[in-house]
């Protein structure tokens, strides 16, 4: 390896990159875009989910049940309905997703058994929404039914029911549960992922179409000083790309960052090797610029969005699909980052998937030199 | 390497599937000696360079340049060799200054002697005044001057140029062939493509290749000598395609091939066979305007051994 050499391709690359000011636009605002779409888009938080209720007894017990409803954040009551009939054009014209039907009985039952049924229709085309709306209601009529106990035993003159055992929880990490700040950090995971693929997926490919690659191969350049000559300039403006999604991750979007800036760096730095090598590698083997770059694409996106883990948990995945997340360089960089930012953890808490990723950027660095051989044909 | 041998090629071939490119091809090339490759397109030409500069492996044979094995050793064979190739291949968007340190830089030339280098490519160029010039703006003779001085930067011993002057205008090919004659001069070895007849006559020695095989090599006269076996008659007439007609396989006509809107004969005695000729022209009532012998040109040689259509001389 000449050093000569890798200077010479880092500067030529250099100069036309910055010979073509378009270019540079995108690749420095691509970034923020998706950072912005891909912020305000994903949302797993469930909040004010349309619902409307029908109560066939009309009593005060049933309204202060339904008022609990009314009351929560988690639902906006939109219509109160008179027949069944009603319920179902409501759910079936999409105005609501839940409906909330209390029995004719209510009152009389709860007096006599002790125990009433609520009726909880949902709209499950979306089942990921109808489970938490469901969780949600049960919770809304089970903090109610325990103010009915307890108004009863004070009615009675009895003392408070006790309950035997209470569960208190404390959540740690992301206290208030908000999706937002786990979101961010598999955000930024998947944009860097897709620049820097896109990056490199162009400097080979683009070498051949102009017809440059037919003398730059008679030289005595070896493949892998083209390749850390041309991997270089990117590498700048990936960490560059890095720090504008890290700083609206935690300055615009408010996610919580508790780790070092230093694991942070050079963390990113090691995804970043891993995925401009994948892109070189793409770029190598597909002698077309528009083939490389879409190829480039695909080839991150889709794992990144389905196996990473950021969309779907990897422990809910069927083992065979876990083991091909592991094939996934975003599921490590993902992890890494929701640690730093939530665990606050150092680069020794991160040993296994800083060595896995070390170890696919060693594989990458070795497959891409060798997709590129110095020979026409 | 023994003496001044620069290039030594070996019954090198190279197949691509069924079809063979390069066929046996055997020549060797010394030092200051301006070798041309001459021959129809798709004759193997290219791809002949191609395997000399290391960058297609020969399927069968082998070569040496610079006294190295171009398939074992083809990095080192790099360094010893410029190369040119069919299609303008600097980069467009690059100043002519940034091309030249670029390839300054992968030919591994630094400090002093880069800046040397530099100055003497853009002098040889004639680009001087121009080293910030974008290199798209400027005209076909200089971007083939700039790519040959880029090829030059690391002073190499053998020198392929794969049809460096197609596309561009007489004058600026005219001093394209003064550099490479001071090139040659300096003892570099120039290997050329070319299908110019003009160009061939040029060279040191020409390898006619064709169909993938060697078919003819040796210095311009010593073709036409061998080649030629007789002399060639000129003949000028108002109908060339009726005199072609009425000539092919009349006594004393060895061969005959159109050149333009004249006639090239071949017989094997001009002044005794011009009589014959004259009498068969009148017998069918052709007019011509001119007959006269005339010297062979590396053309005629090209059609002997070669043919109209490219075919395999038999």
């Amino acid at each position: 390896m000449m050093l000569r050499r890798v200077r010479a391709v880092a500067q030529k690359e250099i100069i036309q990159i910055l010979r073509d000011p378009r270019s540079l636009m995108v690749v420095l605002l691509m970034p923020l875009m998706q950072m912005a779409l891909l912020g305000y888009g994903v949302n797993l938080d469930i909040k004010h989910v349309p619902a409307c209720v029908f109560d066939r007894e009309g009593s005060q017990q049933s309204q202060s049940l339904l008022k609990a409803f009314q009351a929560s954040q988690y639902f906006s009551v939109v219509e109160s309905e008179r027949t069944y009939a009603d319920v179902t054009r409501a759910i079936d014209a999409g105005r609501c997703k839940i409906a909330i039907v209390v029995p004719h009985d209510f009152s009389e039952t709860l007096a006599n058994a002790n125990a009433a049924s609520v009726q909880a229709i949902l709209d499950a085309t979306d089942d990921n929404t109808a489970n938490i709306a469901l969780g949600y209601a049960q919770a809304v009529i089970g903090a109610a039914s325990g103010n009915i106990q307890l108004e009863r035993a004070q009615a009675m003159g009895q003392p408070p029911p006790v309950v035997p055992a209470v569960a208190e929880y404390r959540v740690w990490y992301n206290e208030d549960l908000v999706s937002r700040n786990y979101i961010m950090p598999g955000v930024v995971a998947l944009v860097m992922a897709l620049v820097g693929a896109q990056l490199t997926s162009l400097t080979i490919s683009r070498e051949w179409e102009r017809g440059t690659m037919e003398v730059l191969v008679s030289t005595p350049v070896t493949s892998l000083e083209l390749m850390a000559g041309k991997i270089l300039p990117y590498f700048v403006i990936g960490l560059i790309d890095a720090a504008f999604c890290l700083m609206i991750a935690v300055f615009w979007f408010q996610a919580p960052f508790r780790g070092s800036i230093s694991t942070l760096f050079f963390t990113t730095s090691l995804f970043l090797v891993v995925v401009l090598g994948l892109g070189y590698f793409i770029s190598a083997s597909i002698k077309s610029q528009v083939g490389a770059s879409q190829i480039a694409l695909v080839a991150t996106l889709l794992p990144t969005t389905l196996l990473s883990g950021f969309a779907f948990p990897i422990e809910q995945m069927p083992a065979p699909i876990q083991w091909l997340t592991y094939l996934v360089p975003a599921r490590y960089y993902f992890s890494i980052l929701k640690s730093i930012f939530l665990k606050g953890s150092g680069i020794a808490d991160l040993a296994a998937p800083i060595a896995a990723l070390a170890l696919y950027a060693a594989v990458v660095g070795l497959l891409a030199a060798r997709a590129f051989k110095k020979t026409l044909g | 390497m023994t003496g001044d041998i620069r290039i030594r090629a070996d019954k090198l071939t190279k197949r691509f599937g069924d079809f063979v490119a390069v066929n046996a091809v055997s020549f060797e090339a010394g030092r200051g000696e301006i070798m041309g490759f001459l021959g129809p397109n798709g004759a193997g030409k290219s791809t002949t360079i191609r395997i000399l500069c290391g960058l297609l492996r020969p399927s069968s044979g082998r070569a040496e340049v610079a006294g190295l094995d171009v398939a074992r050793e083809p990095e080192k064979v790099r360094a010893n060799i410029g190369y040119m190739s069919q299609k303008f291949s600097l980069y467009d968007d690059l100043s002519v200054m940034e091309n030249l340190s670029f390839f300054g830089g992968v030919y591994g030339v630094k400090g002093a002697r880069l800046k040397r280098r530099i100055a003497f490519a853009v002098e040889m160029a004639g680009l001087a005044g121009r080293e910030d010039a974008v290199v798209s703006d400027l005209s076909g003779g200089w971007k083939q001057r700039l790519a040959l001085g880029c090829a030059v930067l690391h002073e190499p011993k053998i020198l392929f140029l794969d049809e460096p002057t197609s596309g561009v205008d007489p004058a600026s090919r005219r001093r394209f062939w003064d550099l490479i004659y001071a090139l040659a001069g300096d003892g570099v070895t120039v290997v050329i493509t070319t299908h110019y007849m003009d160009e061939a006559e040029y060279c040191n020695r020409i390898a006619l290749i064709n169909g993938g095989r060697l078919v003819a090599l040796g210095s311009p006269s010593e073709l036409k000598r061998s080649a030629i076996r007789g002399e060639i008659l000129l003949v000028e007439g108002d109908d060339p395609g009726a005199m072609l007609e009425a000539l092919e396989g009349a006594p004393g006509v060895r061969d005959v091939a159109p050149f333009g809107s004249s006639l090239h004969i071949v017989v094997d005695d001009a002044a005794r066979d011009r009589a014959a000729i004259e009498a068969r022209l009148a017998e069918r009532s052709l007019s011509w305007s001119r007959i006269e012998p005339i010297k062979a040109t590396l053309e005629d040689v090209f059609v002997q051994l070669v043919g109209e259509g490219g075919k395999a001389a038999p």
